[in-house]
């Protein structure tokens, strides 16, 4: 898909890209970096304004959308907590959505309702970019952390990427174990037993690449020191019915500075943020710890996205 | 042996005129298949855990008067997708063909997901029908969950 081609279009699902639309929307990323190095994209979205659409409340992903606008020397409006919106008074989605298209050229949602971003996108005549809509997508994350990813190795194909955490209900890993398949990357999937990835995601990435190598494992000590990156996620509480599970597992699934010893020279550690405990802090200011860097690598990805759907890059 | 002319033998047992004889439902479905159909007013032949060389034990369902549309026929292939159907015309076989899954189906199924937004507000669902390992899969267009067709419900 050529950049021109992404005009108008809804950013809803990893699923709706091809692994060429990817590639378009990291090299985007690059070039968009160097133009804000150079200063010359502070006009780039000049009279476009975008909706920031956040039905629950999620400060780090608002802030990098508002932010990725505003250095592009567009407009924000909107509102960070559905409470105080009308859908509080019972007003439908629909209703919502056809209302703001009228104030805006793009809409960013986020939403705790599965499925809510889609809806959205098929009602709304501007492009609708989807900041999370409950445990399903969450698009601009997987395109940071391919972007993240891209950036430090110079590819994604081969390389060996290791998923902890909570692999059952953690829609980022979903998304970009998803993605990664795309890449022919080599999957490791380290999970307790009640928090496996599920089977219908696994059909999901061997759809994407038939070939994909994937290994399951309820450890992290056996694999690490073979592992390009690893990339972990949050083990919620509340998914547990027994606290003294929870209290276990938190605890082996924790990644400690001692545990690194032997990884690979250019071992990487990633994490979409916020951290709890899953990584200890002495980790931070190690080389192997990527995940600040991560999480900066939503701008130039949010930047990118809302520039090609209103038709500005390029 | 059948004569000419004479009705075949599937239907030679219950003779019907004009209506549908829906076979081949795996053993145990044909009154979910009723229910789909909402056959109240015609008359129907239910026939319950009969041999069958291919399946060994199937249903099968008539009824008089009766035709089915394609909506109707997309429900009958989740819950019996083996079932074939006949369409009888004076007594006769008219047209005969398996039930088949489409690729979409609209306002058909629920979404088992709670938290869908199908499930909470007045969306018509969407489901994709896609195949994996020779099972059928039902995937919601709008939350992505995806369901093996032993998981759906009908609306």
């Amino acid at each position: 898909m050529a950049v021109k081609d992404f005009v108008g279009r809804d950013i809803i699902s990893i699923h709706d890209f091809t692994k060429k639309d990817i590639i378009d929307v990291l090299e985007t990323a690059k070039r968009m970096e160097t133009l804000s190095n150079m200063k010359l994209n502070r006009n780039m979205m000049n009279a476009k304004v975008m909706a920031s659409l956040f039905f629950e409340p999620s400060t780090r992903t608002r802030l990098s959308f508002e932010s990725s606008m505003n250095k592009l020397g567009g407009k924000v409006i909107g509102f960070s907590d559905g409470n105080i919106s009308s859908t509080y008074k019972g007003e439908s989605l629909k209703d919502t959505i056809k209302m703001v298209e009228n104030y805006s050229d793009v809409i960013v949602i986020r939403h705790p309702i599965d499925g809510s971003a889609r809806l959205a996108a098929e009602v709304s005549n501007v492009p609708v970019i989807n900041a999370g809509d409950g445990s399903n997508q969450h698009p601009t994350q997987t395109l940071l952390d391919l972007y993240t990813i891209k950036k430090t190795f110079d590819q994604i194909t081969d390389l060996k990427i290791g998923l902890i955490g909570d692999l059952k209900y953690g829609r980022t890993v979903h998304s970009l174990a998803y993605a990664l398949a795309l890449f022919k990357a080599k999957l490791v999937f380290i999970s307790p037993e009640e928090l496996k990835m599920p089977k219908y995601i696994i059909n999901d990435i061997q759809k994407a690449n038939p070939d994909v190598e994937i290994e399951e494992k309820n450890e992290v000590e056996s694999v690490i020191n073979d592992l390009d990156v690893l990339y972990a996620t949050r083990i919620q509480r509340e998914r547990f019915v027994d606290m003294t599970e929870y209290e276990k597992v938190k605890n082996a699934f924790r990644i400690e500075k001692k545990m690194l010893k032997n990884v690979k020279s250019n071992f990487k550690l990633m994490h979409p943020l916020p951290r709890i405990n899953e990584i200890s802090e002495d980790i931070d200011e190690s080389k192997y710890a990527l995940y600040f860097e991560q999480s900066a690598n939503g701008i130039p990805i949010r930047q990118s996205l809302l520039a090609l759907v209103t038709g500005r890059f390029g | 042996m059948a004569k000419e002319g004479e009705p075949k033998k599937e239907i030679k047992i219950h003779p019907i005129i004009e209506g549908i004889v829906i076979d081949h439902i795996s053993a145990g479905k044909a009154l979910e298949v009723a229910k789909i159909l909402g056959v109240n007013n015609n008359l129907v032949t239910i026939g319950l855990n009969l041999s069958s060389s291919k399946m060994k034990l199937k249903d099968c369902i008539k009824i008089e008067g009766r035709s089915l549309s394609n909506y109707e026929l997309n429900k009958i292939a989740i819950v019996a997708p083996n079932a074939t159907v006949s369409m009888i015309h004076e007594s006769k076989v008219d047209d005969k063909f398996k039930v088949k899954l489409p690729k979409e189906l609209k306002n058909t199924i629920k979404c088992n997901n709670p938290n869908c937004v199908t499930r909470i507000q007045k969306v018509e669902t969407r489901f994709n029908v896609d195949e994996t390992n020779s099972v059928s899969y039902f995937k919601c267009f709008f939350c992505e969950r995806s369901y093996p067709i032993n998981d759906i419900e009908i609306l």
